[in-house]
């Protein structure tokens, strides 16, 4: 677990620390208090569904409609859980409790990064590493989030935009990285092209049509090219 | 509009948002199951789970919030290019990648004079 600690000392921390900067900054703007910006970054624990929330309370939403949109932009955590709790897991030793604890930490980058490191370490150790690297990297961006709150009154526009920059390409170059199968590169490939069109034609659900069908298609590729019409 | 009483947002950051955002991740955990790590079962949910964040990914890109949508959307294709870029060629190394996709951003800002 303190080796999951030391790894949350890292990139992905300095980047996602980045784009909380950046969070900050929009919930000042958008009337938030600073406890209530704090509440949602420990709480909710997503980004683009914080984004959501903030939104919907600025914009004076009632409590379902406000729900219904935050479950949509965080129903990509589900797929993401499934495919990270086997690797967690060792057959009939684990609890059920401690997965269900520690899968509060799924969220993009601990997801990435997980998927990409996991594997390197003995089975026992990838959950305590896990939830000692999620939980770190939550309390130091938790504080990071306070502190810019405070400080931040206005940033340079280039500075917030290279700020900005910094996740996709993190993203993206995790991700490949981490990229085990062919049906991974061919999904992340499917993806990218496939999110900017679903996201002009199906706004709010793009992001599960563009999982479900990209990956859908990776699958079946990439299974046709191992193994034929089987 | 709902009543703001004091404890209204707080009440919304619960339920709209702890719960809707948990309830996925619990149901990732119960639904894993007996889920092997070897199954095509898996390797169809990794995929999608990947082409998902793929397109959070094209997203940032394409259509970002804030301060990154005054760049030239060109300039940010060709800062996120040069940075995979920088990344296949430069052994794989994430450091490599990021690194160079902010040094396209940021001259090519610098150039354009949108500064």
């Amino acid at each position: 677990m303190l080796r999951g600690t030391r790894a949350a000392v890292s990139i992905p921390a300095l980047i996602l620390s980045a784009a909380f900067v950046g969070y900050a900054g929009l919930a000042r703007e958008s009337g938030l208090s600073l406890s209530e910006t704090l509440m949602l970054t420990g709480l909710v624990w997503a980004l683009p569904s914080i984004v959501v929330l903030t939104g919907a309370i600025s914009a004076g939403m009632g409590m379902i409609p406000a729900a219904i949109a935050v479950a949509l932009a965080s129903v990509r955590l589900m797929p993401m859980t499934m495919a990270l709790m086997p690797l967690l897991r060792v057959e009939g030793k684990t609890r059920r409790w401690h997965l269900l604890v520690s899968s509060h930490f799924v969220a993009v980058t601990a997801w990435v990064f997980a998927m990409r490191n996991l594997e390197d370490l003995p089975r026992e150790g990838r959950l305590p590493f896990f939830f000692g690297f999620g939980a770190s990297l939550t309390s130091f961006v938790f504080c990071v989030t306070g502190a810019s709150y405070l400080l931040v009154e206005r940033m340079p526009m280039m500075v917030a935009g290279a700020l900005f920059m910094l996740t996709p390409v993190y993203f993206l170059c995790s991700l490949w990285g981490a990229a085990r199968v062919a049906a991974d590169k061919a999904a992340l490939l499917a993806g990218l092209a496939l999110g900017p069109v679903f996201f002009l034609s199906l706004p709010g659900l793009d992001l599960l049509w563009t999982g479900l069908v990209g990956g859908t298609l990776a699958y079946l590729g990439t299974r046709f090219a191992r193994r034929g019409f089987r | 509009m709902a009543e703001q009483v004091w404890w209204w947002p707080y009440a919304m950051i619960l339920v709209a948002g702890w719960l809707a955002t948990d309830v996925w991740r619990w149901l990732g955990v119960l639904l894993s199951g007996r889920l092997r790590e070897d199954s095509e079962l898996l390797l169809w949910v990794r995929s999608v789970a990947t082409a998902l964040v793929a397109g959070v990914i094209s997203k940032l890109i394409l259509f970002p919030a804030g301060a990154l949508a005054d760049a030239p959307v060109a300039l940010r294709l060709a800062a996120a290019a040069s940075g995979f870029a920088a990344f296949l060629v430069g052994g794989q190394r994430v450091v490599v990648g990021v690194l160079a996709a902010e040094v396209v951003l940021i001259g090519g800002w610098l150039l354009v004079g949108l500064g």
